[in-house]
């Protein structure tokens, strides 16, 4: 342990800990733009200057490690000055729209500058004039508001290990942006939105897909149908001011009814689907000696990773369709048939906890012969959270409300999706019933929950031993991969998530930093699952019927036609 | 310039007995190895030019030199010897640091002194050899003769180089070879003493030992830092680690600087050499030099040095039996500032943005690869060499007080000698600027030197007489930097100084910190807010500027004490020390929109003598603004109301009728 004295007050903290720390555990702040809890600090804002006695200058807490007998005072005229002086430095080229920026009131330049008392533009400038980038189907960039804390630079590095984004040029001209100054479109992003999720102001956010929705349901000749993907229901509450964690997937279904969606399903159902298909297509695989490790294809981001990075390893991927877009097919075909609506008539929106949807909508391999997608408008949960304040809607008081039928119906295997190890426990489970024709006694697979971000283990399913990899965020998918090129390796069946924990952590996710949050997310899905009578995908009677009545079976040339896709090798800027 | 003198044997002497005889053996092969004292002389003494049978001549070919013309010159040289038939040793050397004196032609006949002549262009080439081939000396041409250092004749009544005011105090312990010795011929550099301080090193001392006889010579960090060079290498040499690493910074980047160059340019072993030491002594087996690639000719130069003391062993692995290997890497940067900083220069080396990282970690800790790495530039690494084979009492015997050896200067701007000046610490800034330099060129006053580049600050006047030493050039306000002399003259503005030198610190920041990245930019446009003409005072602009001004100090508070590095730490100094000797010109740009020096152009008031003006009429025709009033063959009037301040009229008048002020 370390002693310290902080303002005034003795502190006593762990050797080799930072300043940052500990004067947070002594009950100060100090504010900071750049800082990253479990990243190693760059020490770009300065926001977060204190004064140390015998210290040269302001020292940067986010930095600094503590040493023994340390004075530091947090809140000096000198350090007030400095931080002051810095956010209207950055406000004095910041475009200064706040009332039109989607960040307006979640913002921390914004939070900064209410906080310092800053009522005036004291240096003169002009913003860069840079264009906002618009290429993307997932993420828009707007460089003019950039702080360059280059949080986006380290998570795309660090976490997910793309390097899409990075400082380009030099002095007051340096930018945050792609290889060459190009587009993020042509770039080597797989749209995971991790950036968005870390950036401090307006700078990175989603595409929205607002808009089309509103006009939608304005729309008296559409048929507007809506699904909402496993994560949803236990994290929007959030927006909302519930505590983490807290399931309201009945209050969703009524809220998302009561905004005029003709439909209401849960992207549950289809993840069951895609167990179905892609359980019998790794036995398949197995029994007939198809490309292994074969690995999921549910997560977009993911898929783009493997297409740009990995080209050789395509074949390796399922051919299943994500869930999402597994239901988005399903709609547009059994659905209309059934209800005998004109598919063109029906407008389907899907509300997900990731931006990389928003791209995957709009894959030329996902639309059918007369370039129609499946998907119409990808939503979300924070674009979901503003259209229902929007909408008036009292959701905290709103009633429980069941989904529709069919695709309302789920089982919780379904609805673990939304953590990493989800699919895979989803799939052993029904593997298990697949090949032995029994139900597993126990079906919680605890090897693959959790929050590593590369977790193994080896399933005894009969006669069969399956090693199974379950990865979650990009950079440990690279580590591994690159391993199964080596031939180092010997996996049969490898789920991946693009982002860490899975899509409880996507792009898509309501604003918070804070990773306990997330944990108890994944937590209420566990929770979900436990107290769930139907646990396993090929248990949920609405997926019987649909076989029955319209796919015959799994892997048969109407699901085919349906649920599975194909890939192809990208050539990115990287 | 003190007289170069060599005494080998010395030298020779420091080397164990063993590795003695496999130095000499590997260097002038097996069977010379066994050569007696007095061929030993004979051939290190016809390595170093002496007693010549044939006449030598030198051209100083650095950079300085080609740019001056040399490549044509040694071209002529060359076809007039063939012309001729004249048979005669070319040779091209490095730049001896008089770079106002460029393109120099040395020429050695046989048992004569050597002379050396200056501003040889082509065309004065025919001249000189038709003199010197018949033994007669273009006295006008001269610049001095080098005295010889052995029974060879001296040339009568020719002034001696080391009596020339700008060598006359030179003290050349970094500089001694350059522009005298081939910097490619590494046995000429071992006839002139080289290597041996590598082998003297790595045979009899242990690292700790070197580690404290260079922090008892006192040798300082020469980059601009001056951190006493032993003990940050006791850094490194504490850390237990597989892997250590030794980088040389030949970034060197202040605008107004470029010794670095000239030494590895003109004497690449020597940093070859310190290297090597300097990396035995941390106990690194792998050397880096970054380098910045607008130097194609040290590149080369360094690349050639490196080769050559791979081919006689001096590094590589088991150098002469000592257990110790060295590789050396030439790193080349693309050329950004902020490179010399240690740990954007560090991420560059690694592949990445040059961008610099908080500290602690410090490099000597957890630097290069996350190894523990010592950094030092240049002209330290020069120093090393001759610390070891003279050792520590001889370099701290030159120098002040708290400041020992010598340094290198660059001295440029209004001075009538520019060039690379290597004096003892302590002499005086008057000293250099008019015995060295000889003073202002045209006789103009003396108004500031900008000292240390653009984290320096500038001297005025009343501070001429100060000592220069690390810490006296901070008392007054500037820093030693890496040795970077801008003189200005009575016609330089000092708000248009600030602003230079504001412009480029703001073009060269890395734009990571925001203090920095958004302070200098903001202190920039403050600065030309003061020296743009009231054509440009348009909408608020008044305002803004006064705004500005109010801000500044506040600015320069906040960018010292907050920036992440020491290019932010110090991108406030040249305003600040500006701001403190020149306030009153400072002040006629804020308020009385007027440039005391007249070189901000945009506030100069333009006014028409009347006895002066004819009425031709020109200047009222080239008026941008036609702001020029007046009848034909009548005395005009500039309308000041109106004037943009372009000086348009001034430049067309036939008649000097236009004033500005």
């Amino acid at each position: 342990m370390v002693n310290l004295e902080i303002n005034g007050k003795p502190a006593k903290v762990e050797e080799g800990g930072l300043l940052i720390d500990a004067i947070r555990e002594a009950g100060y702040d100090v504010p900071t733009l750049c800082h990253m809890k479990d990243k190693t600090p760059t020490g770009a804002c300065r926001m977060c200057v204190v004064e140390v006695e015998g210290a040269r200058g302001l020292i940067p807490s986010c930095s600094y490690p503590v040493n023994e007998g340390m004075k530091v005072q947090t809140h000096t005229p000198k350090a007030e000055q400095a931080r002051k002086t810095i956010v209207e430095l950055l406000l004095s080229r910041h475009p200064n729209d706040c009332l039109y920026c989607v960040r307006s009131g979640n913002c921390d330049l914004q939070s900064l500058a209410v906080e310092y008392g800053v009522r005036e533009k004291s240096f003169a400038g002009k913003p860069m004039g840079n264009h906002i980038d618009q290429s993307s189907a997932s993420i828009t960039r707007e460089p003019d508001k950039c702080v360059l804390c280059g949080k986006c630079v380290r998570v795309c590095e660090e976490d997910q290990a793309v390097s899409a984004l990075d400082f380009i040029n030099r002095g007051s001209e340096t930018i945050v942006g792609c290889a060459f100054g190009e587009n993020l479109n042509t770039s080597s992003c797989i749209n995971c939105g991790q950036c968005i999720l870390v950036c401090p102001t307006g700078a990175l956010s989603e595409k929205s897909h607002t808009k089309r929705v509103m006009e939608a349901l304005y729309d008296p000749d559409k048929y507007v149908v809506i699904q909402h993907a496993p994560a949803i229901s236990v994290t929007i509450a959030e927006a909302f001011n519930a505590k983490a964690g807290t399931d309201v997937t009945g209050q969703l279904v009524a809220t998302l009814r009561q905004m005029g969606f003709d439909q209401v399903f849960d992207t549950s159902f289809s993840a069951d689907l895609t167990i179905m298909e892609e359980g019998s297509e790794l036995v398949h695989r197995i029994k007939n000696g198809g490309k292994l490790p074969m690995m999921t294809s549910c997560s977009p981001g993911w898929i783009k990773f493997v297409e740009q990075f990995y080209p050789d390893m395509i074949d390796n991927l399922s051919t299943c369709k994500s869930p999402q877009e597994m239901m988005g097919a399903i709609i547009k075909s059994y659905f209309a048939e059934k209800n005998n609506i004109p598919p063109e008539k029906i407008f389907s929106v899907s509300v997900m906890p990731c931006t990389a949807k928003k791209f995957e909508s709009e894959r030329p391999e996902l639309m059918d012969a007369k370039h129609n997608p499946d998907l119409d408008a990808v939503l979300t949960t924070r674009e979901l959270a503003d259209l229902i304040k929007m909408k008036g809607i009292n959701f905290e008081d709103m009633p429980s409300s069941e989904p529709d039928l069919p695709f309302g119906e789920r089982s919780s295997a379904g609805k673990l999706f939304g953590a990493t190890g989800g699919v895979m426990e989803a799939a052993i489970r029904s593997a298990h019933f697949l090949i032995t024709g029994e139900e597993m006694v126990e079906p919680e697979v605890e090897a693959v929950r959790g929050f590593d971000g590369i977790k193994r283990a080896t399933v005894k399913i009969g006669d069969l031993s399956l090693n199974v990899a379950v990865v979650s965020g990009t950079n440990n998918a690279r580590d591994l991969l690159d391993k199964i090129r080596k031939g180092e390796e010997e996996i049969h069946f490898m789920e991946v998530m693009t982002c860490h924990g899975g899509c409880i952590n996507g792009g898509g996710q309501i604003f918070d930093l804070d990773k306990d949050k997330v944990v108890e997310r994944m937590g209420a899905l566990y929770k979900i699952d436990k107290e769930s009578k139907v646990r396993c995908s090929h248990n949920n009677e609405s997926i019987q019927k649909l076989y029955e009545d319209y796919l015959e079976k799994p892997l048969s040339h109407k699901s085919h036609e349906l649920l599975h896709t194909s890939y192809n090798k990208r050539e990115v800027l990287k | 310039m003190a007289v170069v003198t060599y005494d080998i044997h010395k030298n020779l002497d420091l080397i164990p007995v063993d590795t003695k005889e496999q130095f000499i053996g590997t260097v002038f092969s097996p069977k010379e190895a066994k050569l007696s004292k007095d061929e030993l002389d004979q051939k290190f003494s016809e390595l170093r030019g002496e007693k010549n049978v044939k006449p030598i001549i030198y051209i100083g070919a650095g950079t300085c030199g080609m740019a001056a013309g040399a490549g044509k010159a040694l071209e002529k040289i060359t076809a007039y010897l063939a012309d001729k038939n004249l048979d005669a040793d070319v040779v091209r050397v490095g730049c001896i640091g008089l770079c106002t004196s460029e393109p120099m032609v040395d020429v050695k006949l046989p048992g004569k002194s050597r002379l050396s002549f200056q501003q040889i262009t082509e065309d004065k080439v025919d001249d000189l050899m038709g003199d010197i081939f018949s033994s007669q000396v273009s006295v006008n041409k001269l610049l001095g003769q080098f005295q010889s250092a052995n029974e060879e004749e001296n040339w009568d009544n020719l002034p001696y180089m080391h009596e020339h005011p700008f060598f006359k105090i030179q003290e050349r312990v970094v500089l001694k070879n350059c522009g005298i010795s081939d910097p490619v011929n590494v046995d000429e550099y071992i006839a002139r003493g080289g290597y041996s301080g590598l082998l003297k090193v790595i045979n009899n001392m242990t690292r700790e030992e070197l580690c404290n006889e260079v922090e008892k010579s006192g040798l300082r960090g020469r980059g601009g830092g001056g951190f006493p060079t032993g003990r940050k290498w006791k850094f490194a040499l504490g850390e237990e680690s597989e892997q250590k690493y030794f980088i040389c910074n030949a970034d060197e980047g202040d605008p107004g600087a470029f010794m670095d160059r000239a030494v590895i340019e003109g004497d690449p072993h020597k940093l070859v050499e310190g290297l090597a030491i300097a990396a035995y002594a941390i106990g690194a087996n792998k050397a880096y030099v970054y380098i910045r690639a607008e130097y194609p000719l040290a590149i080369a130069n360094l690349k050639d040095a490196i080769a050559q003391a791979k081919e006689y062993k001096l590094i590589g692995n088991n150098i002469y039996n000592s257990g110790f290997d060295l590789d050396v890497i030439i790193k080349v940067g693309a050329g950004a500032f902020v490179c010399g900083e240690e740990t954007a220069l560090i991420h560059s080396i690694e592949g990445k943005r040059g961008m610099p990282r908080p500290r602690p970690p410090f490099p000597a800790k957890s630097g290069l690869f996350q190894n523990p790495t010592i950094i030092n530039n240049v002209e330290t690494l020069a120093n090393i060499p001759s610390i070891v084979t003279n050792g520590a009492e001889w370099y701290a015997s030159m120098g002040s007080e708290t400041s020992k050896g010598t340094k290198v200067f660059a001295v440029s701007g209004k001075v009538k000698r520019a060039g690379l000046v290597e004096i003892p610490m302590g002499t005086s800034l008057r000293t250099v600027i008019f015995d060295v330099a000889g003073g202002i060129e045209h006789d103009k006053a003396f108004k500031a030197v900008q000292f240390g580049g653009p984290s320096g600050g500038c001297i005025p006047t009343q501070h001429l007489d100060i000592n220069i030493d690390y810490e006296s050039l901070i008392e007054v306000g500037a820093m030693i930097g890496s040795g970077g002399m801008v003189v200005m003259d009575e016609d330089t503005c000092m708000v248009d100084v600030a602003k230079f030198f504001m412009g480029f610190i703001q073009r060269e920041s890395c734009g990571k910190c925001i203090p920095c990245r958004e302070g200098t930019r903001v202190m920039l446009e403050i600065l030309e807010g003061m020296t743009k003409g009231r054509g440009a005072d348009a909408e608020n602009q008044s305002l803004e500027r006064f705004k500005g001004v109010m801000n500044l100090e506040r600015l320069t508070e906040v960018i010292s004490a907050s920036s992440l590095c020491g290019l932010g730490q110090t991108a406030p100094n040249p305003i600040k020390s500006a701001m403190k000797y020149f306030r009153d010109e400072f002040e006629a740009h804020i308020y009385e929109r007027r440039c005391p020096a007249g070189a901000c152009t945009e506030l100069l008031t333009f006014e028409i003598i009347d006895d002066a003006c004819t009425g031709c009429t020109i200047c009222a025709k080239k008026c941008p603004t036609q702001c020029i009033d007046g009848e034909k063959k009548g005395i005009h009037i500039i309308n000041q109301e109106d004037c943009i301040s372009c000086g348009a009229c001034m430049d067309v008048c036939a008649f000097d009728a236009i004033k500005a002020y």
